[in-house]
């Protein structure tokens, strides 16, 4: 029988009530009185040198309070990057001036010039357009190669050129590599994009800022996976704001899948803005604004190349990669197409040598920054195509090459600098095997040709590293903050406990899946235990949502300070029954005396800790609350095998998801049916990255995909119901709960399979395809099957 | 500015609007129902879908001033009379049809339009029926689920999660 | 959106006169016009509603023919054609998405005359004539290319009225992004032949591809469409499909088309 509470318990989420209600209360319902409305208006032309801003007629329009232009901000910080990388040659990446309004020069579709504050949005759209603005075009970047040429046009005039850093990883590995690369027996090599995309959340992002005057406190309402890291980036390196006076809060958010991680400039605007005018201060982005505004994904060129010896051993890889950072380093750019990328190549395989070249790139591009999957995506999508065009080259099968070539025994020291805890990767491929019924593709493929329709397979293996972490450990890598979580646990006089956590929940559920955790520690119900999170007034400290590091590392730091609170109401509830602490066993929410009928209840001992009359205040302080943090000592490692089946009809290109299948090792599970949620949605965003989805650029730097008019987003009709799986479990060995993250997998795992399986069909066909970068669109594929 | 009045989920509503206010603007700004969310400008997310005299619109792309006189649902007023879910929005819940919830309203709305024109909708028919609502966060797998749900299908079968 | 005056004249004649007004333009369900108005890409003095007007609603299904009046939504045409003219209420039945097709009206999307909207297929193929508060014109004259139409300014499309066929289909591949048609394909076959109208794939807009039409009047099946080509010059091209793809698929959908209304 499944549990029906507690940890492994598909307990119903509390927070859909209100989502379903029209109760929820997004940052864009947040109103404050006295609200002044911003418009920005942004730059239309990619790259081009600002001559003039004559705001004069604009300012005499209706309603409008104050119109700011970079010159306001000048002397004031810009927004930081969190996070250095050192290249091949020991020397820093090139970082440029990322100024909260353009100074000098704009340089990307999008970049904002000036920012209007009126009485209402559309008077401060008005007036934006009666602003007069000259610039000066400059010749626009957008390709990576025709970037880093000798003689490009410099994005940024200061840098030496476009070319933010040369990453060699790991550099010393590099000879043994092009050494295994001479002796082998086979090379497979291949050219791919990994295509930029948008995450689209279906909340826009949103900023209101408000200022006190008596208290000399500034508050920012935002559209944020991480307050306290805006609180920490804003207040310390842009605006100089103390932490004490500066509130930053994430009330419910609309999804992040990554974008909201970063600080943006509209955040501080509206913080400063409204200190400056002395009113709170609220944007709303459109969703066409969100397109040239939110940093975007992925947008990797990469070439990747897999020698293998006469048994099909893989003895080494190596890949250069052209990663795209856009026009500014967004918050963690740098560190997506280095330590979250290189460190993943090794994948599921004991490939033993391995070298990682990254080269990062600027352009006249809205900044690229981490996507759902971050970094693993890219690697997991080259070696999962690689290694099945090699089984294509060499004529095996490709899960039997896999299966070779699998890691068997942990812990496993890669030659990328990681080692993994645990897994059992032919124990999610055999589970996969008989999820998607392999055995009945040959029948289910002659049924389709009968139709007149080609039918593929494609199956693939994934590893990924989550909760990023330790701190000691990224602070050497360049990470320019600690990764640990914080938590702090309130126990009330009545016995119900306020949970305050930096983790910050846009979708993931934590109001539910965490206090099962709690409650199953003390033994009660989950109702008694509410989680407090995205406002830095109430929480003390928190590093947010990323890297779907919530249970792996938020809610370690929740059961390291429950152990404290629980290690504390047994000390009093010895007293409360004058017996020795060691006695004392907490079972279903009471506290008895070991080998006695003595026993206390949970609610006692919490009146007791506040209600002090009968207490051991020789010993300890009333109150019962305890804060702890949490630092891991490694990453953990969810892997999976996936599979895809797909139909293509070959009369338009058209590819259709018959059916996909997961088989996910996430070690233990706190709520399975909210896992089982963060595979499918991770798995549509897959299969959009795969079919759908491409943000392109035209020569001159305008963005051709800026709506949904032109950007496809996987609808209902675009996928299939999926199957998944979660029953291999190999638990992670260095955190409390053995826990691993699953909110990445689906998106990480996925593109791969589709991508195989569509050129598997087109080679049943009889086309000897051997690769099609991606969306895998309908004229992109009719185009490849003509050859 | 213009006076419009129309009822909203049962209640009437007056208030002043230009002629460029839009439907889900006096929802949200002017009368305070701010269940009804805004996720594109080109009328295709389907977050901000309400019900004008019975009929699924999606109120960013309706005109306050079109709705005079009409009779307006919102996310609002789904709930059944003793303040608890309603089908559609116990089967959300039960199958975890929902993540961050900003879809949600136009989804529920959706799907309520769905099962009043077809009781029993097949999987095409609701993903078919389902075009203007893109959701993000739950790739439809339970969303599908939980309008078959709600329609009073036996889902337990449906697909080997 | 810019500012604008709004209007909801209730009788023909009275929005005649509102749209006499300094930069009027008339809003039909607004499903187009309200969304490129939020692009600030239209800038009206005053809008002129034409869903208040009775005598521009509705639909009547005649001898041989069905009148649909110009601000009848596109649900009314799906569920109430669908005996009499089924490829015309399928065709209506699938434009956008059900909150779309609940404003949207056939007369709003005739006159935007949207290179890549699957109504005007429907009334090039059919030889529909176009009523207007004018006039009648002819679905051949409408016609004039990308967002370019017959009207004159102030003229409105009262009606619509459709000859039924002996047969016919409208097959639309989606722009994976839009949804809107890439290529859509009307054919209807009548007793004096076959008309072919294709909307999504070129330029100038609608267009019957002439060639076909003569080949599939010859004889109303798919084999009759073998060895003709229809030609990738003037096609549109861009992200979502070169000209030759949009080319191809016309003939695709043709087929299928000609298939599927036989069948």
């Amino acid at each position: 029988m499944p549990k029906d509470h507690g940890i492994g318990a598909s307990t119903k989420r509390r927070e859909d009530v209100r989502f379903l209600t029209g109760a929820g209360r997004y940052t864009d319902d947040i109103n404050l009185r006295g609200q002044a409305y911003v418009h920005f208006l942004r730059s239309d032309m990619a790259h081009g040198r600002i001559t003039s801003i004559d705001t004069a007629a604009a300012a005499g329009m209706p309603g409008v309070i104050r119109i700011f232009t970079g010159a306001d901000f000048e002397g004031i910080g810009g927004l930081p990057c969190g996070w250095q990388v050192t290249d091949k040659h020991g020397q820093p990446m090139q970082e440029p001036a990322h100024p909260v309004l353009a100074q000098g020069k704009v340089r990307h579709v999008g970049d904002p010039i000036a920012a209007v504050v009126a009485e209402t949005r559309e008077q401060a759209r008005d007036a934006a357009e009666a602003i007069e603005v000259e610039i000066e075009e400059l010749p626009a970047v957008i390709d990576m190669k025709a970037a880093v040429q000798e003689g490009a046009p410099k994005v940024h005039d200061d840098l030496t050129s476009n070319l933010c850093y040369d990453w060699g990883f790991v550099e010393e590995n590099k000879a043994a590599v092009e050494e295994a690369f001479q002796k082998a027996a086979h090379v497979t090599t291949l050219e791919l994009v990994n295509n930029r995309l948008v995450a689209n959340p279906m909340e826009p992002r949103v900023a209101v800022g408000d200022y006190d005057r008596a208290g000399d406190e500034s508050t920012l309402y935002t559209t944020s996976q991480n307050p306290h890291v805006i609180r920490l980036l804003m207040g310390a390196f842009v605006l100089g704001i103390p932490e004490h006076k500066l509130r930053v809060v994430a009330p419910d958010v609309g999804g992040g899948f990554g974008t909201k991680i970063f600080h943006y400039a509209e955040e501080a605007f509206c913080t400063f803005a409204a200190k400056a005018i002395n009113r709170p201060v609220k944007w709303t982005a459109s969703r066409s604004e969100a397109f040239i505004s939110d940093a975007h994904g992925r947008d990797h060129v990469t070439t990747i190349q897999l020698a293998l010896d006469a048994e099909n051993n893989f003895t080494a890889l190596r890949t250069e990669t052209y990663a795209n950072m856009g026009a500014y380093l967004s918050t963690f750019a740098p560190s997506v197409p280095t330590w979250l990328h290189g460190t993943l190549m090794a994948g599921n395989y004991k490939t033993p040598l391995i070298y990682v070249n990254v080269k990062a790139v600027f352009t006249n591009t809205v900044p690229v920054d981490a996507y759902r999957g971050a970094g693993r995506p890219e690697a997991t999508f080259q070696l999962e195509r690689v290694i099945d065009k090699a089984a294509m080259e060499l004529g095996v099968d490709p899960i039997a090459l896999r299966r070779q070539n699998f890691i068997t025994e942990f812990p496993y020291a890669t030659p990328v600098a990681v080692e993994y805890d645990t897994g059992d990767y032919h124990a999610t491929m055999d589970k996969l095997v008989e999820m998607a019924d392999l055995d009945g593709f040959a029948a289910r493929r002659a049924e389709s040709e009968a139709r007149g329709k080609l039918r593929g397979l494609g199956v693939n293996c994934y590893i990924e590293a989550c909760g990023i972490a330790p701190s000691n450990l990224v602070g050497q890598l360049g990470a320019r903050a600690g990764l640990y979580e914080s938590a702090t646990v309130r126990v009330n006089a009545t016995g119900g406990l306020v949970v305050m956590t930096g983790s910050h929940s846009h979708g993931q559920g934590h109001e539910t899946s965490f206090p099962q955790v709690i409650a199953e520690m003390i033994g009660i119900d989950e109702s008694m235990v509410e989680i407090v999170h995205g406002d830095t007034s109430k929480v003390p400290m928190g590093m947010g949502t990323y890297g779907s590091r919530s249970i792996a590392v938020g809610g370690s730091a929740m059961v390291r300070a429950t152990e404290k609170i629980i290690k504390k109401a047994k000390t009093i509830a010895a007293h409360l029954m004058e017996a020795a602490e060691a006695d004392i066993e907490l079972k279903d929410g009471q506290f008895s005396v070991a080998g006695t009928d003595k026993s206390v209840a949970w609610g006692d001992v919490c009146l007791a800790a506040y209600v002090p009359h009968n207490y051991p205040l020789d010993e300890i302080e009333p109150g019962l609350e305890e804060t702890a943090f949490y630092d891991p000592s490694n990453f953990t490692y969810p892997s999976g095998a996936y599979a895809c089946e797909v139909e293509v009809d070959p009369d338009t290109g058209k590819v259709t998801v018959e059916r996909f299948a997961a088989a996910d090792d996430f070690g233990n599970i706190i709520n399975p049916m909210i896992v089982t949620g963060q595979v499918h949605g991770g798995l549509a965003q897959g299969i959009g990255q795969a079919l759908l989805e491409g943000a392109v650029y035209d020569e001159n730097g305008q963005l051709l995909s800026a709506s949904y008019m032109d950007y496809a987003m996987p609808r209902a009709t675009d996928v299939p119901f999926y199957q998944v799986d979660h029953s291999c479990q190999t638990p992670c060995t260095h955190n409390p709960l053995g826990v691993k993250g699953c909110g990445e997998a689906g998106a990480i795992g996925s593109p791969p399979a589709v991508v195989n399986a569509v050129v598997d069909a087109l080679r049943s066909g009889g086309s000897g395809i051997t690769h099609i970068d991606m969306p895998l669109s309908p004229a992109r594929v009719w185009a490849a099957l003509q050859g | 500015m213009t006076q419009v009045s129309m009822t909203v989920n049962g209640q009437p509503a007056t208030g002043e609007v230009e002629g460029r206010t839009l439907l889900v603007s006096f929802l949200r700004d002017q009368i305070g129902l701010t269940g009804t969310h805004v996720g594109c400008d080109t009328s295709q997310c389907g977050a901000c879908v309400v019900h004008v005299d019975g009929k699924a619109v999606k109120s960013c792309t309706m005109l306050a001033l079109e709705a005079d006189g009409a009779e307006v649902s919102t996310i609002e007023g789904q709930a059944n009379a003793d303040g608890t879910l309603n089908v559609i929005q116990q089967a959300f819940q039960d199958h975890h049809g929902l993540q961050c919830g900003f879809c949600t309203p136009g989804m529920v709305m959706s799907a309520a339009a769905l099962l009043k024109e077809n009781p029993k909708p097949t999987e095409d028919e609701i993903r078919h029926y389902l075009e203007g609502n893109i959701c993000r966060c739950t790739g439809y797998h339970n969303i599908v689920k939980a309008i078959m749900a709600a329609s009073g299908q036996d889902v337990a079968v449906l697909a080997a999660e | 959106m810019y500012e604008f005056d709004f209007v909801k004249p209730t009788t023909l004649a009275d929005a005649i006169a509102a749209l006499g007004a300094e930069e009027a333009q008339a809003l039909g369900g607004g499903q187009t016009l309200i969304p490129t108005l939020k692009q600030r890409l239209a800038a009206p003095a005053v809008l002129v509603s034409l869903t208040g007007i009775g005598e521009m609603q509705g639909i009547e299904l005649g001898e041989g023919q069905i009148t649909i009046g110009g601000a009848t939504p596109h649900a009314a045409v799906a569920a109430e054609v669908a005996a009499a003219y089924p490829a015309l209420a399928a065709l209506a039945g699938n434009i956008g998405d059900p909150a779309v097709r609940n404003r949207g009206t056939i007369g709003g999307s005739l006159a935007n005359n949207d290179p890549s909207a699957c109504y005007p297929a429907a009334a090039l193929a059919s030889g529909a004539t176009i009523v207007t508060s004018n006039r009648e014109i002819a679905a051949d004259d409408y016609f004039e290319g990308m967002f370019t139409t017959a009207l004159e300014d102030g003229e409105l499309i009262t009606a619509v009225r459709f000859p039924v066929p002996e047969a016919a289909s409208y097959q639309k591949f989606e722009q994976p992004a839009s949804r809107f048609a890439l290529v859509g394909v009307f054919v209807a076959k009548y007793p004096e032949g076959v008309r072919v109208a294709v909307t999504g794939a070129a330029e100038d807009g609608v267009f019957r591809w002439s060639e076909a039409e003569v080949a599939l009047s010859a004889d109303f099946s798919p084999a009759a469409l073998e060895g003709i080509d229809c030609p990738a010059e003037g096609m549109i091209a861009d992200l979502h499909g070169t000209a030759a793809y949009r080319a191809h698929l016309v003939k695709v959908m043709t087929r299928r088309a000609v298939m599927a209304a036989a069948g």
